[in-house]
């Protein structure tokens, strides 16, 4: 009697299937390896391209005599860990106080829309709404503050970071607020807060100590991103972050595209002291969060009810993330104001008139960037959701599964600061000769949009009733024809869904299309940052509705396409 | 006795700990039923016979249906049918697609007329392009018993196949699953936690322990 291979594929399908994931961990971890190299070699003097051979140290010596330094690495550190708490705490509040209720539902569907808003559009909406010339002091003035003129304070592009932290948390709490409800399904939260309850804890702290942990351990990697992302971010800080000296990141960007190559050295050593950084800064949230766990615990064993706490977590949660929600919205809508306003005196609240000549006049500009932006979309979306359901469908077939370590290397590259491999990738290509932006641009947005479009179609897969599987193949019908047939078109939704949010990451991407383009590709996302320093706010203001509006489409589409093709079909409306 | 399914010294192993061992003949026409309580590896062994075996079990031991040992082929090729406790018809194809997904070969008006033929078989005449979340409970049964049947099988295995229904109905599909399966000549493997399915079926009984 011997064993056999039951009923798995043959041996040439299995080495496709069995390979498939290992191409896209090669395609995912090449290009941020190669970059990595890229940024650690001129950043010890070696940079052929400017005929400079020789290793020192001297990039670094650089680095550290630029007067800047310290600022902009105080600067990093502090909007990086505030706008993780900060974003944390909402999203913790909002949850313990508010899970389960009207309120939470209703906040739910107004934040899911909101992460899609790139980022550079929500930090524009914001500048537009809290500067001294933005909407809030036009709205109160003269009549409260008596001002006829714009205060000469600076509220964007303060010295502390303080709007660059604010602009940042308004796009990271509804990412953690969707991560957290994905985790809430599998936590049986409902029945311990019943447990919880019936024991006499106050909502806020039963939450606290029988949910989050669970929670917690679930969204953890998230996190980590949200912390390495808002410590390295670029496009946000160019529009909300101070100036002189600027975080640490946008420094690496001027210096990247200053016309001295020679420059290219200090900016990578730049760029290496940011990933050294983002390391230490995730070993300190790894540190900070044994030390919670240690206090939580002791918290939890002395058994105190907290029911008072209620009374005050509960508004305050509400408040904040209200107000998070509505400052996105809100500067959204004045974008649009912008963008068709006519003459717009301060401190009026409203233009004098509308007017659709600042679309007519930017139309060209914006229908190039448009196509360009919708293109480079297209492909590594397409690239992205064929690599997905393949590794996917490989896991099904090959009966592996992806292991807890594969899955972190499927998010290194957001765990990775793009700033520190993204100079690299820049100084590989001209290195390599390459001419063109259009390809490399696409292949390092795939980059970013796999781990989003993994993320979003992996849960809907596996729940898929495999029996299906079973009785189609019972039936005769070979699995490519069960993929094809049966697999796609049930997931259909998901898959649709998918397709929409890798299409919003591409398009809010900007650092990998400017640096992987060489400034050469235009896309919505990075004409809009190229104008603000310009402070032309129609302008701005058109390309913000534009970039937001290529991503509506792909939503409204993944909503309502499955509705109209299964109108027939009752058993695909969950 | 070449004809019908054998089951040759089946064991399955999950670890070092052997679950079931099995050895069994089913000739044509006739009702095996295996009963045991749940995690006895009543529903792993179907999946041994239909080829779908999850990778954390090994199994040793041959499957051959008349005559010929299927244990390695895959599951497409083994012309065993399968008919689960939920009818899972396909959500968004019609109720004739769903019966066409099973049909081997024709030409499209020959398909079609099968189609007809078997849909005034199981009394749903003019269902073709009926969605299948419209159906009663007892149709959507129907549906399924007649979509493995259009596509030929040589046996047939049945995982709990009427446990969700309601009890008239069960005698009623139960009835009808048996009397299509004896009038086609197939080996029929049961599945059931249920005394009166074992008792309908008046063949042989195997107890897996757990």
């Amino acid at each position: 009697m011997t064993d056999r291979a039951v009923g798995r594929p043959a041996k040439a399908a299995r080495s496709f299937w069995g390979a498939l994931p290992l191409l896209t961990l090669i395609i995912m971890i090449g290009p941020v390896l190669a970059g990595l190299l890229g940024t650690v070699l001129p950043a010890f003097g070696y940079l052929p391209a400017a005929g400079l051979g020789a290793f020192s140290i001297a990039p670094f010596t650089e680095l550290f005599a630029w007067k800047g330094i310290w600022a902009a690495t105080r600067l990093s550190v502090t909007t990086g860990f505030a706008a993780t708490l900060l974003s944390l705490a909402i999203v913790t509040l909002l949850m313990a106080g508010w899970s389960g209720t009207r309120a939470f539902r209703w906040l739910e569907t107004l934040l899911s829309p909101l992460l899609s808003v790139p980022h550079a559009a929500t930090a524009f909406g914001i500048a537009f709404l809290i500067a001294p010339s933005g909407w809030i002091a036009r709205m109160i003035s003269p009549w409260l503050t008596g001002w006829e003129r714009p205060p000469d304070v600076l509220i964007t592009q303060d010295p502390l970071g303080i709007a660059l932290t604010l602009g940042l948390v308004t796009k990271e709490v509804p990412f953690l607020l969707l991560m957290a409800l994905a985790a809430k399904g599998q936590s049986a939260s409902a029945q311990r807060m019943r447990v919880a309850q019936s024991l006499g804890y106050g909502r806020v702290s039963g939450w606290l100590k029988s949910v989050f942990p669970v929670i917690y351990a679930q969204i953890r990697l998230p996190v980590l991103v949200v912390l390495a992302y808002s410590m390295s971010v670029v496009d946000v800080a160019m529009i909300l972050g101070p100036t002189t000296p600027p975080p640490l990141s946008v420094q690496v960007v001027k210096w990247m595209s200053d016309p001295d190559r020679s420059k290219r050295l200090i900016a990578s050593a730049a760029a290496l002291w940011q990933l050294a950084l983002v390391i230490a800064a995730l070993g300190v949230w790894w540190l900070g969060e044994r030390i919670v766990a240690r206090i939580g615990l002791d918290w939890v064993e002395r058994g105190a009810r907290n029911k008072m706490w209620d009374k005050t977590a509960r508004p305050l949660g509400l408040t904040l993330g209200t107000a998070s929600a509505l400052s996105v919205l809100l500067g959204l809508l004045c974008l649009t104001i912008w963008s068709v306003a006519g003459f717009w005196g301060y401190p009026d609240a409203l233009p004098q008139s509308l007017t659709t000549k600042n679309w007519a006049r930017r139309w060209p500009d914006i229908s190039d960037s448009l196509i360009t932006t919708f293109q480079i979309a297209a492909l590594s979306v397409v690239v992205a959701l064929a690599l997905v359901i393949g590794c996917l469908e490989a896991e099904h077939r090959t009966g592996r599964s992806l292991s807890q370590k594969g899955l972190w290397l499927i998010y290194a590259p957001l765990l990775v600061p793009q700033i520190a491999f993204l100079p690299g990738v820049q100084t590989g290509l001209i290195m390599a000769g390459a001419t063109s932006g259009f390809w490399p641009v696409a292949l390092m947005h795939v980059v970013f949009v796999l781990p989003y479009v993994f993320l979003s179609l992996t849960d809907p897969w596996r729940n898929w009733d495999g029996r299906i599987d079973t009785i189609a193949r019972s039936l005769g019908t070979s699995p490519t024809r069960v993929l094809l047939t049966l697999r796609l078109p049930m997931l259909l939704r998901p898959i649709l869904t998918a397709t929409a949010v890798g299409f919003a990451v591409s398009v809010g991407q900007y650092l990998p299309t400017l640096l992987a383009g060489g400034g050469r590709v235009a896309t919505l996302t990075t004409e809009a940052v190229a104008l603000s320093s310009g402070g032309d706010r129609r302008a701005i203001g058109a390309f913000g509705v534009a970039q937001t509006l290529t991503l509506i489409a792909p939503f409204a589409i993944a909503t309502l396409l499955p509705y109209w093709l299964w109108r027939n079909r009752k058993g695909l409306h969950g | 006795m070449v004809n019908g399914l054998h089951l040759n010294a089946v064991a399955i192993r999950q670890g070092t700990k052997t679950l079931l061992h099995v050895d069994a003949h089913i000739a044509a026409g006739e009702v095996l039923t295996v009963m045991g309580p749940s995690g006895s590896g009543k529903s792993t062994l179907l999946s041994f016979i239909t080829g779908h075996l999850a990778p954390a079990f090994t199994a040793t031991g041959s499957v051959t249906l008349n005559g010929q040992d299927i244990t390695a082929l895959q599951p497409e090729q083994r012309k065993i049918g399968i008919l689960f406790q939920d009818d899972l018809l396909f959500p968004h194809l019609s109720v004739g697609v769903n019966l066409a997904f099973g049909l081997r070969g024709g030409s499209k008006n020959e398909r079609q007329t099968a189609i007809k033929n078997a849909l005034s078989d199981i009394d749903l005449d003019g269902f073709a392009n009926r969605d299948p979340a419209t159906l009663s409970g007892g149709q959507k049964a129907r549906v399924a018993l007649m979509r493995v049947l259009l596509s030929e099988p040589k046996a047939l295995l049945l995982d709990e196949a009427f446990s969700g229904l309601d009890h008239d109905m069960r005698a009623q599909i139960r009835d009808m699953t048996f009397a299509f399966a004896r009038q086609k000549h197939l080996p029929v493997l049961m599945v059931t936690h249920d005394q009166e399915d074992a008792k309908a079926a008046g063949g042989p009984v195997i107890q897996l322990g757990a």
